[in-house]
């Protein structure tokens, strides 16, 4: 099987889903005939037709809460936004109506929100941003970011069959950068759980989405100038976190470095820090470190764009940190 | 128990539950004094006016008794609107109400002993305390849970709808705004969106005169929220909301429309809410003399009882019959609603997801085994000596 690329992989994920269940259908700005900003849902128009390819106006409230009306009925819809930063325009939708809706009314909200996300690619403050955080915050979501294609597809199908809202950040500077062969059949990688993406045994790296690369980059140069072992975590879901994969290679390293592009403050990391400090304080031979980004508005020029961003430097010097405690 | 109702099937879930009233359109026309009603339907038509005021009013005694453990929201001089739309929906249809359209889900089938149970937080109310006052859904019987963000029903009943259409289903969707509502972005979203789509909808605008205790004209420049149909490019009718026959036929009229596939119709209907945003609102807000004129001119039940015995042909008798009725039911109600519980604590950590199902107990609570408890330890732990540490 040929390899395809990450963007490929989704919508390739995406067309499994609509070809095998009736109920699901695509909403979002310019996804029909234009077949989307990134074209992730090029070519789904021409499939399954104007019914089930659906170009909205310019409303994230608008077309979030209306899939939210439709799973109510027993549809699966799967809405884009044009860039991830506009979900800020459907939080309230989001975080009032859908999350709650199972809890406050026993309504089903089977849907996915899917964009692009993430920087990397000069886009600036508003189609570059990471917002994940404020929904993992939520109750009643769930919220995945997948690093490779494999995953990409795999979890794509998974939000869709999935039950509840899930959040489905893509990253944008993944999209055509990296490229696998798809697993035959109906390949599904389950919500909830994490990776290892590179096995260790002197320190931890627990990271998702685009800095996964970034850790994967900064172990080998560890390990080939520093003689030490680096395990990689990619966490694939962030809500529900793999709380027990996380243990675990905290325990195997005991020297444990969180990485992610988002802001820092009020970030994962504290989050993952918190619930190592809870269940492994025991197992720590040195204090959980972060690399992430500043706590700025993404600029767009690369010489600071390349600043404010973790980069794989930044990890390299970290891991040296944690490796003297 | 309104006449027409008795003995239709509605399974065995509905069955226990107060029936909706049928479809004005299966009425036989003959006989009523009104085209389209039957004269047991225009007695209906009073009885849910009726049991909407006297179910909020037991509310009221309930919550001064404090066994309302949240606030109160009344519908007073509000039936007619909610009660008259709702009674033009057909059974299989589905509405969104807001928070003073009591009257729209009694008529949708939800039942006094639910509201008190609900208002009362009690472990058998339609979300096991989770949520308050009307605000509970069944899709089953046609209406959906609001949530309290203003005007975002109005997308989620825009996506209801695109569901009959994409189904090809024979449905219509009723949502309801305040005028308050309307400035939202929400209402204008998803009006839009349900505009372009056609789908199914009919949206109501409720103009009540006040939000919270901001006046209209503090909350629109428009002459009326009617003209703002204009602009999304669907009709636009407006009537009297307190003229419960009126309000029937102008929802009527914009539910067939959305029948036929000519989609959104946006209708004002013009009421008065007599009561503050809550009970604990004292309206200081509103001019001296302007509640007890409507009070005294304009209360759509005082109107419609006046109707139906001087020009509809109805007996006082029969109307004190239905007053009669609706105490009835509303004291039972009451008696049997105070004899539930309160929801078990653990019932909280229950249903935020389909998977997990619930959510374990914090380990600080009393009985739950929590990861400090246990001191899990490493071996060997608290025997390593470090090296000395780099800046970190």
């Amino acid at each position: 099987m040929p390899e395809i690329t990450y963007l490929e992989a989704i919508r390739e994920g995406l067309i499994e889903e609509m070809e095998r269940d009736v109920n699901v259908f695509c909403l979002g700005e310019d996804i029909g005939r234009y077949g989307g900003a990134f074209k992730v849902t090029d070519g789904l128009l021409d499939r399954f037709g104007e019914q089930r390819v659906i170009d909205s106006p310019i409303s994230e409230t608008g077309i979030v809460g209306a899939a939210a009306g439709a799973a109510h009925m027993g549809m699966r819809p799967v809405v884009e936004m044009q860039f991830i930063d506009f979900i800020a325009n459907a939080y309230d939708m989001l975080t009032n109506y859908v999350a709650t809706a199972r809890y406050r009314a026993f309504l089903p909200c089977p849907m996915v929100v899917r964009g692009p996300s993430g920087g990397y690619v000069r886009g600036g403050p508003f189609h570059s941003q990471n917002p994940e955080a404020g929904f993992v915050h939520t109750p009643g979501l769930k919220v995945v970011y997948p690093s490779t294609a494999q995953d990409a597809k795999g979890l794509i199908k998974a939000a869709i069959r999935d039950d509840d809202c899930v959040l489905f950040f893509e990253h944008k500077y993944l999209y055509r950068r990296v490229k696998a062969e798809m697993p035959a059949g109906d390949h599904v990688v389950p919500i909830g759980k994490a990776r290892i993406a590179r096995e260790g045994r002197d320190l931890s790296i627990i990271t998702y989405a685009a800095t996964v690369w970034k850790a994967l980059d900064a172990a080998e140069q560890i390990e080939r100038e520093d003689g030490l072992s680096v395990e990689v975590l990619d966490l694939r879901s962030l809500a529900p976190l793999d709380d027990d994969a996380i243990q675990e290679t905290v325990r195997k390293t005991n020297r444990v470095l969180i990485v992610h592009e988002d802001t820092r403050t009020g970030g994962l990391a504290g989050e993952i820090t918190a619930r190592i400090n809870e269940r492994s304080f025991a197992w720590l031979d040195a204090p959980v470190l972060r690399v992430t980004a500043h706590d700025v508005p993404l600029p767009y020029a690369p010489s600071l764009e390349d600043y404010v961003l973790p980069q794989t430097t930044d990890i390299v010097r970290a891991l040296r940190t944690l490796a003297a405690y | 128990m309104p006449a027409a109702k008795r003995g239709e099937g509605r399974g065995e879930r509905g069955q226990r539950r107060r029936p909706a009233p049928a479809s004005i359109a299966a009425a036989p026309a003959v006989a009523s004094p009104v085209p389209g009603l039957s004269r047991e339907q225009l007695l209906d038509l009073y009885y849910w006016m009726r049991l909407t005021r006297t179910l909020e009013e037991r509310l009221v005694a309930l919550y001064r008794q404090t066994k309302v453990v949240g606030g109160l929201f009344r519908s007073l001089g509000q039936e007619a609107d909610s009660v008259g739309s709702a009674y033009a929906l057909e059974r299989r249809d589905i509405l969104s109400p807001l928070i003073r359209n009591l009257g729209s889900m009694l008529v949708k089938g939800a039942t006094p002993l639910e509201i008190l149970r609900q208002y009362m937080a009690k472990a058998d109310s339609p979300t096991r305390g989770r949520e308050l006052n009307i605000h509970f859904g069944d899709t089953d019987r046609g209406f959906i849970g609001q949530i309290s963000p203003l005007g975002d029903m109005v997308p989620v009943m825009a996506g209801v709808t695109l569901s009959f259409k994409m189904r090809r289903e024979d449905r219509v969707g009723l949502v309801y705004v305040g005028d308050g509502a309307t400035s939202t972005g929400a209402f204008h979203e998803g009006i839009n969106f349900a505009a372009v789509q056609r789908c199914p909808l009919v949206v109501i605008v409720e103009n009540n005169g006040y939000a919270y205790s901001t006046p209209t004209n503090r909350q629109t420049a428009a002459r009326q929220f009617v003209d703002k149909a204009l602009g999304y490019g669907v009709p636009g009718e407006s009537a009297d909301g307190n003229d419960v026959l009126a309000v029937c036929d102008v929802t009527k009229r914009a539910v067939d429309r959305a029948r036929r596939g000519q989609g959104v119709t946006l209708i004002e209907l013009t009421t008065y809410r007599r009561k503050g945003h809550a009970e604990h609102d004292n309206q200081s807000y509103v001019p001296p003399g302007e509640i007890e004129r409507w009070e005294r001119e304009n209360d759509p039940i005082t109107r419609y009882h006046d109707r139906l015995t001087s020009e509809l042909g109805f007996a006082a008798a029969e109307i004190d019959a239905t007053d009669d009725r609706v105490r009835r039911v509303v004291d039972e109600a009451t008696d049997e609603a105070e004899r539930s519980g309160a929801p078990e604590a653990l019932d909280a950590l229950v249903g935020v997801y389909a998977d997990p199902a619930v959510q374990p107990p914090l380990w600080f609570r009393e009985g739950a085994a929590g990861v400090v408890d246990v001191h899990e330890r490493p071996e060997g732990w608290g025997t390593y000596s470090a090296p000395a540490s780099d800046t970190v």
